[in-house]
């Protein structure tokens, strides 16, 4: 008999079923993936499985465990079943572990409730799981706040607390989502190591993520299961068409083309810029340090890094909304000012921002029209309202709106939508330089393809430049002509996109390229992943910022800081660049 | 966390000096004169009275003289109550206010939060919808409407408990006073809570508590309660103002000599001095108490602390 038994599985809102009809298992042990997109019902059948879907829900079809009936139980009743039997780690460790509760404190309350242990002994277990989850000093930790740390050490903290109480089932739900890539692969690799005997019931949208992990796969679309079976079989015969485009769309650094590079003049030159927060020497964060990078005419330059590298303070202080410490931007042949209101309003018009998050970056007040017109209002203030409609309504055609939606509001937009609609925004005074700032992080799969395509095209039509500030390396790799690395506010590697994906020069590029999962479960072992995270931008390391977590440091590199240098037609910060020979995977 | 503390002290100086100087420039500003009386004294009497309380001086002489007694505790002699100083009368009135105020507090705190924590678990229910009828209610009726309901019910109708003050000894008579001071304050509190509980039960980290299957009763006590307090927290500030502009009416309508009624006589009779000392003593009791508000807010919420 299987360990849990979904059968006829339905949750409905009032009129709209969001699972619909669904059935399936899981066998002790096991590990199986749930995939889809969002809205395909995935966290819905999570949240069923566990009794905690919001009160208006309405379930109907039943949960077995152990040929036991889940479905329909009072709350005391599934008390006794959760984290005991089935435990549950969820997307966001930020939001899921309670804020105000020492990390201690969350886990031995477990323990407590469900009579494991008590006293001296609980906090003796609880030290020792963290121990397990890999947490550095547990005995300190036991009594930290979750925001004292990283996103990483937080997720490790949230497996923790699934697992103190030895389930036998174990729903992760999108559990690396919110991490950065090379703590992906950490956290999945934990997963793996210590579930043990418990059985695993994946749930993501990356196809990769679950290709080398799970034995079986269930495709989710529209609140239904789609198709089922054993992971290499969906892999390799894929049978229904949504199937086929989830697997085309996932994310995939070894096909495709990759844009050449262009060879225009040069547009932009940013000079050793350095950018820090705060006053005092001693609490000083240096966010940018020392950064010269060029953009040429209608090129696409991708700017990679983890959370913290410092991506961001450079789009700042090239928008002007934080003045550099020192250095310089030149924009076609003159220096821009430091702030924003010191330049010249052609400046301005010429350098335009895309957020990441495009429903938040939109005014909920204003329609469609009006949040598009707003930068003519500002730069072209003869427009007559007439004229500066058809203006808004040829830009929302261009970005692929039609005049419908020209009265619409954000709320009545999808994420695709919305995103256009941010684009057409940044792109109606005709700027020569458009700044992505993971534009495109919070679209689906298909959604995202739809939006990156518009960026290329309109590229291609109006010569225009994009700085591209991205985490997701395939998205990079199909979009962009050059790539710079950066780690810790430093730029540690910049190439060609063609070079920097087949022969990485720096072992920081190639430890990103390794941690991004492959969707190919018979390619899916990949190298170990780089250990350790990121240290505090308040204390970088000495000497190459990255030699902490370095496997070819040597101890040149925790004394000696590299140059950037020139080093077989690509720039790279590595004493080691030419005595080693990386290789990507692919 | 000390230099926190010292920092908001600090802080508080200009505030309640702000206080001073207002207060004291608007009694004097108030017409007429403490010593006037329907039949005029005769001129060289109200003369020495006017050298010995030195109102005679100039005002900004009287100010500077006022201060210097103020920063060495001394709030001045009482013009009403002749044989007595400011500093006498707040010592015997505050005594009787505190106890009110703090037991009509620790009353709003603990049936205002039980009673918001309730609704808000069975949100939508009919003890909900009670509930929060109940609270909308204590909040629109005024303290000196309610005072004489509850009498003329509870005291002289039912007969359960003293009317008055004065003549009774036992806890009884703490009863209707302490209830009326601290009705609208429950109300408001229980309202307060219902809303914030709500919000906190709703965030995903009682999920999380929810799918480690701790019940209802382990997540109220150990991941809801400390961060739903956080608005009731703040709202401690106004509510100890209230409670004692409150206690004002209160003290009067039940006869108790606590510092809210001194206050009252003082205005009447234009007792200025006291007027003054009571209010400047009011305003330093709120300026503090809202400062430990403020660091209680950094214990219960450990990102503020650490700021």
């Amino acid at each position: 008999m299987s360990l849990l038994e979904v059968t006829e599985l339905s949750v409905r809102y009032g009129e709209e079923t969001v699972v619909d009809d669904l059935s399936f298992s899981v066998n002790s042990g096991e590990s199986v993936g749930i995939v889809g997109e969002s809205g395909s019902g995935k966290s819905q059948t999570a949240l069923a499985l566990l009794g905690l879907l919001p009160r208006n829900a309405n379930l109907s079809g039943s949960i077995r465990l152990d040929g036991n009936e889940l479905a329909g139980k009072s709350d005391e009743e599934l008390d006794r079943v959760r984290a005991r039997r089935i435990a549950m780690v969820f997307q966001d460790p930020a939001q899921a572990l309670n804020p105000y509760l020492r990390v201690g404190r969350q886990l031995r309350q477990i323990l407590l409730q469900h009579r494991l242990a008590s006293g001296k002994a609980a906090d003796v277990r609880v030290i020792d799981m963290l121990q397990r989850v890999g947490l550095p000093d547990p005995v300190r930790q036991f009594r930290a706040f979750p925001h004292e740390l990283s996103g990483g050490m937080r997720q490790r903290v949230m497996i923790a607390s699934a697992l103190i109480a030895e389930p036998d089932l174990l729903v992760a739900d999108e559990p690396t989502t919110a991490l950065d890539v090379t703590v992906q692969a950490q956290i999945l690799d934990l997963l793996e190591t210590l579930r043990d005997s418990t059985a695993l019931l994946l749930i993501t949208h990356d196809l990769a993520i679950v290709a080398g992990r799970c034995e079986r796969l269930l495709i989710f679309d529209a609140g239904k299961l789609i198709e089922s079976g054993a992971t290499t079989a969906v892999f390799s015969s894929p049978q229904m068409p949504k199937t086929k485009q989830l697997l085309a769309a996932a994310a995939r650094l070894d096909t495709g083309p990759i844009p050449a590079p262009v060879s225009g003049e040069t547009l932009l030159d940013i000079e050793r810029l350095t950018v820090s927060y705060g006053k005092a020497a001693a609490q000083r964060l240096q966010a940018v340090t020392d950064v010269s990078l060029s953009l040429r005419t209608a090129e696409t330059l991708a700017i990679v890094g983890e959370s913290g590298s410092g991506k961001s303070s450079l789009v700042r202080a090239l928008l002007g909304l934080v003045p550099p410490q020192s250095g310089a931007v030149v924009y076609a042949g003159s220096q821009l000012a430091g702030s924003l209101q010191a330049r010249l309003s052609g400046q301005r018009r010429d350098l335009q921002l895309v957020f990441q998050d495009p429903v938040a970056a939109l005014n909920p007040q204003m329609r469609v029209q009006k949040i598009v017109a707003e930068p003519l209002q500002v730069h072209e203030r003869g427009l007559s309202s007439a004229k500066r409609r058809e203006r808004v309504a040829a830009m929302l055609a261009k970005a692929g709106l039609d005049k419908s939606f020209l009265d619409r509001y954000p709320h009545q937009l999808s994420g695709g939508q919305a995103q256009r609609v941010g684009i057409a925004r940044a792109l109606i005074l005709g700027p020569r330089i458009l700044i992505c700032d993971e534009a495109v992080a919070a679209l689906d799969g298909s959604t995202r393809e739809q939006v990156l395509e518009l960026l290329k095209n309109l590229q291609r039509e109006s010569g225009l430049s994009i700085i591209f500030i991205s985490h997701d390396l395939a998205v990079v790799r199909s979009m962009s002509h050059r790539v710079a690395v950066m780690y810790l506010g430093r730029l540690l590697e910049v190439a060609d996109n063609a070079s920097l994906f087949s022969t990485p020069r720096h072992p920081y590029t190639k430890a990103l390229l390794d941690a991004v999962p492959v969707p190919d479960p018979r390619r899916a072992l990949q190298a170990p992943p780089l250990g350790g995270e990121a240290p505090s931008m308040l204390s970088p390391p000495r000497g190459c910022v990255f030699h902490p977590r370095c496997a070819y440091a040597k101890a040149r590199c925790s004394e000696q800081r590299p140059e950037l240098r020139e080093f077989a037609g690509v720039r790279v910060a590595c004493h080691r660049a030419d005595e080693i020979s990386l290789n990507a995977r692919y | 966390m000390l230099r926190y503390t010292l920092l908001r002290l600090l802080g508080a100086i200009p505030t309640l000096l702000l206080v001073i100087v207002l207060a004291f420039l608007m009694v004097h500003a108030a017409p007429g004169g403490p010593f006037d009386d329907e039949r005029a004294l005769p001129a060289e009497v109200a003369e020495k009275i006017e050298e010995a309380y030195h109102l005679d001086e100039p005002l900004p002489q009287q100010f500077m003289r006022y201060l210097s007694g103020l920063v060495r505790g001394d709030l001045g002699p009482s013009y009403g109550y002749r044989d007595r100083t400011v500093d006498e009368v707040i010592g015997f009135g505050f005594p009787v206010s505190l106890q009110l105020g703090a037991l009509a507090m620790l009353l709003a705190l603990v049936v205002g939060v039980g009673c918001g924590t309730v609704a808000a678990l069975r949100q939508d229910s009919l003890l909900d919808r009670a509930v929060m009828a109940f609270a909308m209610t204590g909040i629109s009726i005024p303290v000196f409407v309610v005072a004489p309901v509850l009498v003329l019910l509870l005291a002289v109708k039912l007969q359960w408990l003293p009317a008055g003050w004065s003549g009774e000894t036992g806890a009884a008579r703490y009863f209707l006073p302490v209830i009326t001071l601290a009705l609208p304050q429950i109300a408001y509190i229980a309202r307060l809570t219902r809303a914030s509980m709500i919000d906190v039960l709703s965030s995903d980290f009682i999920r999380t508590a929810r799918a480690q299957g701790l019940g209802t009763k382990a997540i109220i006590r150990h991941h809801a309660l400390k961060p739903a307090m956080l608005p009731v927290l703040s709202y401690m500030g106004p509510a100890i103002a209230a409670i004692l502009t409150g206690s004002v009416v209160v003290e009067e309508v039940f006869g108790i000599p606590g510092l809210g009624q001194f206050f009252v006589r003082a205005a009447l009779n234009r007792d200025y001095t006291l007027v003054l000392g009571i209010v400047i003593f009011y305003a330093a009791l709120i300026i503090l108490l809202n400062l430990i508000v403020d660091i209680l807010y950094g214990v219960i919420d450990p990102r503020v602390r650490q700021r």
